[in-house]
């Protein structure tokens, strides 16, 4: 099947070694001056050379200039990961006229000097590296790069401020956008705030101009109450199929009266609202909240006695007479879009104290997390802006324990970067709306961002307090007359060195972010990873903080790592400028790794045609072979690795590149 | 299910009524408990503060008489009633198989006596027993005489659940409370499930250690329990004998009864009072639970 000899016939092989130093963090560990003298003895080996920095303009300038005048054929270079530099080195040897896929990197930084203890052994592993890729580019062809035109359209998954932000963006420079939300109103948590900090700007007066703003734009289309089910294709060509679930509301014929959500039978809310986590009501006819986009009422048909029964008198279908926007029969649709790039905004859930049954909630009644704090300060939410306990009464004492479930070896270990500053706002907003007395419990306070450290001493100076401690429990447990009716919080005080017991009339549980409960099924769709913990993996954390690892999909907000709303918005920045910027280029060049079958020794028994995932081998029935798609081929090397007669071969992986290069690595061994 | 046993020092003394009612117990739920032959201290909480080898070596000698005692080539379960005890023999499996430097001491020392340890043993507590392998519906279908109105506060002390919570959450455990409900008693709800009742301290630094213990029974008493029950000798040691000193501190201090969760199941299974240890209690259990004991019928308490 190999035929060691086809080198040959690219006439007189010439192969240039660049051995980089990266500084000291390959010559730290492997002996660089004896890899080079190593490299020199290997066959076809015409130069071998090593510098300190070799992607730098100097060491650039010496490849270039060596290509030219040694007559060099083959480029190999040891250095970094292929990730960081292979486009560099490719680009050198375009400009000095090598075709760029006659190049291989060889990793000696990742994958030995970072990793490899003993000298002796890094430098021997480097050796054998080097000896394998000196016998593969032997086999490597010129190859040009694949083109693609890229569809103009985006979608973007997630309708929170990072998805609203990114979406304006885009439609303002000319794309069209499918804004997809799974709730029946764009939003997001930022929606549910009363009070951004460390302004303390009104959240409802900066979100919903924009809300407004992504309803009217004539390039956005919001797909609410509604989820990506599928995806498929690739960067600049995806195709996403959305299911718009039903919501027995027509969209298009609902003029946002809600005469229909007053002329329900039932007369009072009783249901709990999820917008609210349950503390307000709402009937089976309902919007989320007042400023609602789109403002179209949802139908819950677990609750609506139409759907239960079959009996109601459909008041609301009466109230809204010929503007026919109730439809009980309205069905699921699957709608099919066509877009060029995706950007994934799904964010964050927040984490379930419950597991922390220490602290009390579910418990007793006046334990209450962070985000239904902010609904009870909220003007919208169940109590129109007034801070109340269960009972109706004003608390006298609140107590804000940080750090719930996060930095925390038995929930989860990272900081949820948002809480301190979260926890300062709410206790502002306690002083200013009960006038009591907040203790805020925290480990340290991070309060890096512009304005919160300032808005940190701000609360300091209206009175709040700050205990220093991680809280051990909250306990009806009183032991003197003054905890009596009490919530005691247990805590040691780490800088007074002593057991405090705090007793107070309600208690805020600062809970953490933790990626959304089905963040894996969305990672498998997209093709994207997770990084520790499950939230979603940038390409590079730092010089790649949008993309991902799959071309064309980007990432922004809480959904690849903890967040406050200018990061956000800075990030959904970042990402709608990524997607226009591959819009904006029209073509992308994709990497010729795609597969190829050499008719002459195709025997057509088609095992390649039923294990391609992306359909682009099918059989030619007159020629009796299986003949490949390049547009539709992904690279993946399943038919070539299945092939029982070597005729599914892959570009840049082929099998003679392949079986030289692991001859070459086990020819120090064997 | 035939269990292997670890009784433990207290329960052979002090604590022989909690043995008595669970014997009886888990005969009438067709299990039973064979005793480990030839066991040692476990070593408790006071020789590990003194000597950390030698006492998992302590420990550890109950564990490899476990796996040579057993018919069970896999795992082996030793039923440890005592929470010292079940903390002492838990913390040394996980010290065999987690810390190298440990068992390199240990486990050569065993062999001299010609004991091995291959990390088979897995200590059980009889409340995790109970809830997982019996299971609450099997409990409530061997119940003769249901304890309606019976206020219990479960108590169960610190150790069962912390460090190693195993089969429970370690702030607000479960297990006990599940196993009254099946007896048809009523478990109050209060956050001193685990707070600590003093251990040693109730001889060695006595105002600390009554205290604590006046700490629980009061809460318990506020909170309307008949009855506190308890899963560990020393626990139950404690909360019941400390109980004449502090009404002398606390004038306004009402007793309370203390039992074993086992000897709640006996009443509520109609087995012989006498054989549950109940007249070794120094405070009566309510004379309304008690009237008609043996007689079939149901409790009415309340």
């Amino acid at each position: 099947m190999l035929q060691r000899n086809d080198f040959s016939k690219n006439g007189d092989i010439r192969i240039g070694v660049y051995v980089c130093d990266c500084g000291t963090n390959i010559a730290g560990n492997v002996r660089v001056p004896e890899v080079v003298e190593y490299a020199r003895t290997l066959p076809h080996v015409v130069v071998s050379k090593e510098y300190k920095y070799m992607c730098s303009d100097p060491g650039q300038d010496m490849i270039r200039r060596e290509i030219k005048e040694q007559r060099l054929n083959r480029l190999l270079i040891a250095a970094c990961s292929p990730h960081v530099h292979e486009e560099t080195f490719r680009n050198v040897a375009a400009q000095a006229g090598l075709n760029p896929f006659l190049f291989q990197m060889v990793n000696i930084r990742e994958l030995v000097s970072w990793v490899t203890e003993d000298p002796d052994k890094a430098t021997s592993k480097a050796k054998d590296m080097i000896r394998a890729a000196a016998n593969r580019v032997l086999f490597h062809e010129e190859l040009e790069p694949l083109k693609y035109h890229i569809k103009p359209n985006v979608v973007i998954v997630g309708g929170g401020i990072a998805g609203i932000h990114a979406a304006l963006l885009l439609a303002d420079s000319g794309e069209h956008v499918y804004l997809v939300e799974r709730e029946p109103s764009i939003g997001g948590h930022m929606a549910m705030f009363d009070k951004t900090f460390p302004t303390l700007d009104c959240a409802a007066c900066i979100l919903t101009p924009k809300m407004t703003m992504v309803k009217s734009h004539p390039n956005i289309t919001i797909l609410s109450y509604s989820d990506v089910v599928e995806v498929s294709g690739f960067v600049g060509d995806f195709k996403v199929k959305v299911r718009k679930k039903p919501r027995y509301v027509d969209e298009e014929n609902c003029v946002g009266c809600f005469e229909c959500i007053d002329a329900c039978v039932f007369k009072d809310a009783r249901y709990p609202n999820e917008f609210d986590f349950g503390l307000g009501k709402r009937k089976p006819i309902y919007i989320p909240f007042p400023q609602a986009v789109p403002p179209v009422p949802v139908i819950d048909a677990d609750t609506c006695i139409e759907f239960k029964t079959g009996k109601c008198p459909k008041d609301c279908l009466k109230a809204c007479g010929e503007r026919a926007g109730i439809d009980f029969d309205q069905k699921e649709e699957i709608l099919d879009l066509e877009v060029g790039s995706i950007i994934v905004a799904t964010g964050f859930d927040s984490f379930d104290p419950k597991k922390m049954p220490q602290y009390g909630y579910g418990i007793y009644p006046n334990v209450y997390t962070s985000l239904e704090t902010e609904r009870l300060f909220n003007a919208s939410g169940p109590t129109a802006g007034e801070l109340v306990l269960r009972d109706g009464s004003k608390p006298k004492s609140v107590g804000i324990i940080h750090c719930v479930g996060s930095r925390d070896e038995n929930h989860n270990p990272w900081c949820s970067r948002v809480c301190c500053m979260y926890s300062m706002k709410l206790a502002h907003l306690v002083k200013e709306r009960t006038n009591a007395d907040v203790f805020n419990f925290y480990i340290d306070i991070r309060a890096a961002g512009k304005g919160y450290e300032e808005f940190y001493n701000r609360t300091m100076e209206e009175g709040v307090q700050y205990i220093r401690g991680k809280v051990a429990e909250v306990t009806d447990n009183a032991q003197t007359k003054e905890e009596e009716g009490k919530l005691i919080i247990r805590v040691e005080d780490t800088l007074l060195g002593m057991i405090r017991r705090i007793p107070v009339d309600m208690v805020i549980l600062s809970v953490g972010l933790e990626p959304q409960h089905d963040a894996q099924e969305v990672t498998k769709m997209f093709n994207i990873s997770c990084s520790g913990g499950g939230w979603f993996m940038e390409r590079h954390p730092k010089l790649a903080p949008v993309s991902t690892m799959s071309g064309g999909v980007f990432l922004a907000g809480a959904c690849q790592a903890p967040k406050d709303i200018p990061d956000t918005v800075a990030q959904a920045g970042a990402a709608a400028s990524e997607a226009l910027a591959l819009s904006h280029k029209g073509v992308i060049e994709v990497e010729p790794n795609t597969a190829f079958i050499d008719e002459t020794l195709c025997s057509g028994c088609q095992v390649c045609v039923g294990l391609c995932p992306y359909s682009a081998i099918s059989y030619d029935q007159e020629k009796k072979i299986s003949v490949l798609n390049q547009a539709l081929c992904q690279g993946c090397g399943v038919c070539a690795g299945a092939c029982p007669s070597g005729a599914a071969q892959q570009h840049l992986f082929n099998d003679n590149q392949l079986m030289a290069e692991i001859e070459g690595a086990l020819a120090g061994v064997l | 299910m035939d269990y292997l046993y670890y009784p433990g020092c207290s329960i052979k003394e002090s604590g022989i009524a909690y043995e008595e009612s669970l014997t009886a117990i888990m005969d009438v739920l067709n299990s039973s408990l064979r005793e480990l032959e030839d066991w040692n201290c476990c070593g408790a909480t006071t020789c590990i503060s003194v000597e950390s080898d030698e006492a998992i070596a302590l420990a550890s000698r109950n564990l490899a008489l476990a796996e040579k005692q057993s018919n069970n080539k896999g795992t082996v379960d030793l039923v440890t009633p005592c929470n010292a005890c079940y903390l002492t023999l838990m913390r040394a499996t996980h010290y065999l198989s987690e810390r190298r430097n440990i068992a390199d001491k240990v486990l050569p020392a065993l062999d001299k006596q010609g004991l091995h340890c291959d990390n088979r043993v897995r200590i059980r507590h009889p409340l995790d027993v109970l809830v997982n392998d019996v299971g609450v519906k099997t409990i409530s279908d061997h119940v003769r005489r249901k304890l309606t109105g019976l206020k219990v506060a479960c108590y169960y002390g610190c150790q069962m659940v912390r460090p190693y919570a195993t089969f429970d959450d370690p702030n607000r455990p479960t297990s006990m409370d599940q196993v009254m409900k099946a007896l048809g008693a009523q478990p109050i709800d209060w956050s001193l499930k685990t707070k600590c009742c003093g251990a040693a301290l109730g001889s060695l630094l006595p105002d600390t250690g009554e205290q604590l213990c006046h700490d629980i029974l009061k809460e318990a008493q506020k909170k309307g329990a008949d009855v506190v029950v308890t899963g560990c000798p020393l626990c139950h040691f404690n909360l019941e004998t400390n109980q004449s000193a502090i009404r002398k501190r606390h004038s306004d201090f009402k007793t309370i009864p203390v039992a074993y969760f086992s000897q709640l199941m006996g009443l509520a299974f109609e087995l012989p009072p006498k054989t549950l240890g109940i007249q070794r209690l120094f405070i009566p259990l309510p004379s309304s639970l008690m009237a008609g004991a043996g007689k079939g019928g149901e409790y009415v308490t309340a």
